[in-house]
């Protein structure tokens, strides 16, 4: 279980990033946060959010229509 | 922690204020903001309206050729010309605001609203102000003004420049 869990579906980009960012910081160092989202360019925008922030990006996987991203808070 | 290579800051002019061309400029300043960027957005002639506390932003088919909506499953050009019919602007800005509602795209409102809350740094250009004769109680709180070389200075150190 990831330590938060965020539902940014139904939103466009880039709201689930700017979503995520903010829920990291409810994360501590080391935590995990869950985002699932239905915008399919946050695959790709996920993956880069994290290489540039140094957060790891644990899984990225599709739940049916849902994209679930789960993000380990490194920072 | 964010690799040594990476841009650290991004400034951008913001020069149009029609309700598409805002998107682009609030997107990418709260995009970078989220990934550790420091942002600076200078507002100067149309992109000015961008800061006012009330927005009524619209669209224009003139000058966007390439517009189309998609309408029945199919697209509907826009072509230049019916934006000299009375009402043609008026119903792109409504179709345009719906889809936007529809699709989860945000407000340029909310958009904003994050920008500030992100600390992006946003320069209302002063000469800008005077020629329009806008007031600053007219606009939001936050921004301050400026002028080019206050622009420039940011410019000059910040590792990603863009103008739209």
């Amino acid at each position: 279980m990831a330590d938060q869990v965020l539902d940014a579906k139904g939103l466009n980009c880039p709201l689930p990033i700017l979503r995520a960012k903010k829920a990291l910081k409810e994360v501590p160092t080391g935590g995990t946060l869950e985002v699932q989202a239905t915008d399919p360019g946050s695959v790709k925008d996920f993956e880069a959010f994290c290489r540039s922030t140094g957060n790891e990006l644990l899984e990225s996987r599709q739940e049916g229509g849902t994209y679930v991203f789960l993000i380990k808070n490194l920072n | 922690m964010s690799s040594e290579t990476n841009a650290k800051s991004m400034s951008m002019i913001v020069t149009k204020g029609t309700l598409d061309w805002a998107y682009p400029p609030f997107i990418l300043a709260t995009t970078a903001a989220a990934m550790g960027l420091e942002v600076t957005m200078f507002f100067t002639f149309y992109g000015l309206g961008l800061l006012k506390k009330d927005l009524n932003l619209k669209i224009s088919t003139l000058g966007n050729p390439a517009m189309e909506m998609p309408m029945m499953g199919m697209h509907m050009a826009m072509p230049n010309i019916v934006s000299a019919l009375p009402g043609v602007d008026g119903m792109a800005t409504g179709m345009m605001k719906n889809l936007i509602k529809k699709k989860g795209v945000a407000s340029i409102e909310d958009l904003r609203e994050l920008a500030v809350e992100a600390d992006v740094n946003m320069i209302a250009c002063q000469m800008t102000m005077d020629l329009f004769e806008y007031k600053r109680e007219d606009m939001i709180d936050g921004p301050s003004l400026g002028g080019a070389a206050t622009y420039i200075e940011v410019a000059s150190k910040t590792d990603i420049n863009l103008y739209i």
